[in-house]
C-alpha cells in the first residue's frame, strides 16, 4: 500500500507542477488542484498507513492516527474555498484583461498558442 | 479574565460576522459605526493584553480545555502582545482614513478588514503550527478580497499573481507540516522544540527538509529576495487604506520566522540549532540592495513606497539572522517604526495623487498641489523618519539594528549595506519630493480637498514616530524583555487544564 500511495502522490505532484508552470490560468488552476490533492494524500499518510482499523481508542488494539484525518479535513475545506475563489478571479481576469494569460498580456499570443 | 487572551481573535470575528447581516447592509453609517466600535473593543483588549503580558507571565489559553500537547494552545507573551497592538493601531488609522469615502468604493471593505485582523491576530497568538496555517489562510483570503477592493485592471492582474503564489505557498506549508508531524508526532511549537532537541540521527535530514520548506513559505510571506515578486505590484496597485494595512503583512512573515525558527531551531535544537540563519543573512542583505535599487528606479510614488516596505523586510530578516537576543529586540523596535511610517506614506501618496490631476502619483512635473503646505510638511516628516534622521524613530531604530551586529564580519556587511541603502532612499525621496511639490507647471486643478479624517489618520500614524523616541527607554526595555522571553521555552506538559 505504501508503494501505491507514494506513486500516486508522486504522479499527482509532478502533473501539478507541470501544469502550474504553464502560462494560462485554466491550466494553473488545474495544476494547483492536483497539487492540493497530492498534499492532502501526503498529510493523510503522515500518521502512518493502517488498513481497516478505526480511529477511536479502546475499540481495537491497533488504531489509525486520528489527527492527520482531522488535519486533512481542514486542508480539504480550505483548499476547496481557495480554488473556488481562484476560479472566480481567473474568470474576472479573463473578462477584464481580455485574455487568460497569467501576466494578462497578449503580445506574443500566436507564439504562445503554437507552443501549447 | 483568563479568556482575555482570545479576545483579539473573537472580537473581529464577531464584528465581521455582524457587519454581513442584512440590517447593516442598508446603511453606510451603521456599518462604519459598528466597524469602529469593533476596532475600539479590539484596541482595549490589545492594550489589556499588553498590560497583562508586561508582568512577565506567558499566558496559555487551552481551546476547549484540552490538555496542552494534544489540544490547540494560544500563547500570549510580550512579543505577540506587541504585534497585536501594532496591527490594531494600524487598522484603526486605516479605518479612519477609509471614512472619507474609500470604504464604499467596493463591497465589504469593513467586514473584510475585520476578518483580516482576525487572521493576523490568530497568527500572532497561536502556539500550534497547524493552527498557524489555518489563520494564515484566514488572513490571506481576506487580503485577496481587500486587494481587489475598488476594482480595475491593475488590481486584478496583481491579485492574480498574489493569489497564485500564495496558494503554492500554502501547499508547501502543508507539506512541511505533514513532514514535521510524521517525524515529531506533535504540532505544538513548544512540544516540537523539546522533541527536536532529542532527534534520532536518521530523522535529522527529513526535519531539515521540512524546516527548509517552512523557511520558503515564511520567506514568501515576508517577501525575501527570490520570492518577493508579488509585493511591489500588489502594494502599488491596492487602494490606499488597503496598502497601508498590508504594511503589517510582511511583518507576519518576519514574526513567524522569529517565533518558529527562534523556538524550534533555536540554541536548544542540538544538530539543527541555527538552521537557515546563513541563508536568511545573505537573502536578507540581497533583498535590501534590490529594494534600494527599486526605490531609486520607481516611476510612481506608490511603487516607491512598496519598495520601502521590501527594504524594511530585508533589513528585519538580515538582522534576525544574527540570532542573539539583542538582534531580536532591535527587530521588534524596527518593526513598530517601519510598519507605521510605511503605512503613513501609502496614505500620503494617495492624498498627493488625488490633487495632481491626470499625472496622479507619477514622478513627473505636474500641476501644483492644492494643499501643498500641509501635505508637504507631512511628506518631509515621513521621509525623515524613513531615512533615519535624528529626531525621529528611524534614527534610533537603525542605530539599534547596526549595534545588533556584534562581530566584525557581520558588522562590515550590515553597516555598509544598511547605510548605502539609506543613502539611496534619501536621494530617491529628495528627488520625489522636489518633483511632486516644486516642479510644477500649469494651474492647480480644483480637485477635491483632502478630508479632515484623512489628515487625522496620516497624522496619527506619523505621531507614532516621535512617540517611539520620546518613550524610547520603556519601549526599548520592553523589546529587550520580549526578546529574552522568546528564548525561554515553558514546559507545555506542565500546562494542564484550568
Amino acid at each position: 500500500m505504501e508503494l501505491v500511495m507514494a506513486i500516486v502522490i508522486g504522479v499527482l505532484t509532478s502533473c501539478g507542477v507541470l501544469l502550474v508552470l504553464r502560462a494560462h490560468t485554466f491550466a494553473v488552476v488545474l495544476g494547483l488542484t492536483m497539487l492540493s490533492y497530492a498534499v492532502n494524500l501526503f498529510i493523510f499518510a503522515s500518521g502512518g498507513l493502517t488498513a481497516g482499523k478505526g480511529a477511536v481508542l479502546g475499540v481495537t488494539d491497533i488504531y489509525a492516527d486520528p489527527l492527520p484525518q482531522a488535519l486533512v479535513l481542514t486542508a480539504i475545506v480550505i483548499g476547496f474555498a481557495m480554488t473556488a475563489f481562484l476560479v472566480i478571479l481567473a474568470i474576472r481576469a479573463r473578462a477584464e484583461l481580455g485574455n487568460d494569460h497569467v501576466d494578462g498580456h497578449s503580445g506574443s499570443r500566436q507564439q504562445q498558442e503554437s507552443r501549447f | 479574565m483568563q479568556h482575555a487572551v482570545i479576545f483579539p481573535i473573537l472580537v473581529p470575528l464577531i464584528t465581521g460576522a455582524l457587519l454581513l447581516l442584512p440590517p447593516l447592509q442598508a446603511s453606510v453609517n451603521k456599518r462604519r459605526a459598528l466597524g469602529g466600535l469593533g476596532l475600539l473593543l479590539l484596541l482595549l483588549s490589545a492594550c489589556y493584553g499588553l498590560w497583562q503580558s508586561a508582568g512577565g507571565v506567558q499566558n496559555f489559553y487551552l481551546l476547549g480545555n484540552w490538555p496542552a500537547p494534544f489540544g490547540i494552545v494560544l500563547l500570549q507573551d510580550k512579543v505577540s502582545a506587541i504585534f497585536v497592538l501594532l496591527s490594531t493601531v494600524l487598522a484603526c488609522c486605516c479605518w479612519l482614513y477609509s471614512l472619507a469615502g474609500e470604504d464604499e468604493r467596493g463591497a465589504y471593505f469593513q467586514p473584510l478588514l475585520q476578518f483580516l485582523l482576525m487572521g493576523i491576530h490568530g497568527a500572532f497568538l497561536t502556539a500550534d503550527l497547524f493552527n498557524l496555517f489555518v489563520f494564515f489562510e484566514v488572513l490571506l483570503i481576506s487580503s485577496y478580497g481587500l486587494l481587489l477592493h475598488g476594482g480595475g485592471k491593475g488590481r486584478t492582474k496583481a491579485a492574480l499573481h498574489y493569489v497564485l503564489l500564495n496558494l503554492l505557498g500554502s501547499a508547501l506549508f502543508l507539506l512541511a507540516l505533514a513532514l514535521l508531524y510524521a517525524m515529531l508526532g506533535s504540532l505544538n511549537m513548544q512540544d516540537m522544540a523539546l522533541r527536536i532537541s532529542s532527534l534520532a540521527p536518521q530523522q535529522v535530514l527529513i526535519v531539515k527538509a521540512a524546516a527548509g520548506l517552512l523557511l520558503l513559505v515564511f520567506g514568501l510571506k515576508a517577501a525575501l529576495l527570490p520570492l518577493h515578486f508579488w509585493l511591489p505590484a500588489a502594494y502599488a496597485n491596492a487602494s490606499a487604506a488597503v496598502a497601508a494595512m498590508f504594511a503589517v503583512m510582511t511583518k507576519v512573515g518576519v514574526y513567524c520566522v522569529m517565533r518558529v525558527f527562534g523556538s524550534l531551531f533555536g540554541d536548544n535544537a542540538a544538530e539543527l540549532a541555527g538552521f537557515g540563519r546563513d541563508l536568511l543573512w545573505i537573502a536578507g542583505l540581497a533583498t535590501m540592495l534590490l529594494a534600494a535599487v527599486g526605490v531609486v528606479a520607481a516611476q510612481h510614488l506608490k511603487l516607491l513606497v512598496a519598495y520601502l516596505v521590501l527594504l524594511s523586510a530585508g533589513s528585519l530578516l538580515a538582522t534576525l539572522a544574527l540570532g542573539h537576543t539583542g538582534a531580536v529586540a532591535a527587530v521588534l523596535y524596527y518593526s513598530l517604526h517601519s510598519t507605521l511610517v510605511a503605512a503613513a506614506l501609502f496614505l500620503l501618496a494617495d492624498l498627493i495623487a488625488a490633487q495632481r490631476g491626470t499625472v496622479q502619483d507619477r514622478l513627473v512635473a505636474g500641476r501644483p498641489l492644492q494643499q501643498a503646505w500641509p501635505l508637504g510638511v507631512l511628506f518631509v516628516i515621513s521621509a525623515l523618519a524613513v531615512v533615519g534622521m535624528p529626531p525621529l524613530s528611524g534614527f534610533v531604530a537603525k542605530i539599534w539594528l547596526m549595534q545588533a551586529a556584534t562581530d566584525l564580519h557581520s558588522r562590515i556587511a550590515l553597516w555598509s549595506v544598511l547605510l548605502f541603502c539609506s543613502l539611496l532612499v534619501l536621494i530617491a525621496l529628495t528627488r520625489a519630493g522636489s518633483t511632486l511639490f516644486w516642479r510644477v507647471k500649469a494651474q492647480a486643478v480644483t480637485a477635491q480637498r483632502a478630508d479632515a479624517v484623512q489628515f487625522a489618520a496620516v497624522g496619527l500614524l506619523l505621531l507614532a514616530s516621535p512617540v517611539l523616541v520620546l518613550f524610547g527607554e520603556p519601549v526599548m526595555q520592553f523589546c529587550v524583555e520580549a526578546a529574552t522571553q522568546l528564548q525561554f521555552l515553558p514546559n507545555v506538559r506542565a500546562v494542564g487544564g484550568a
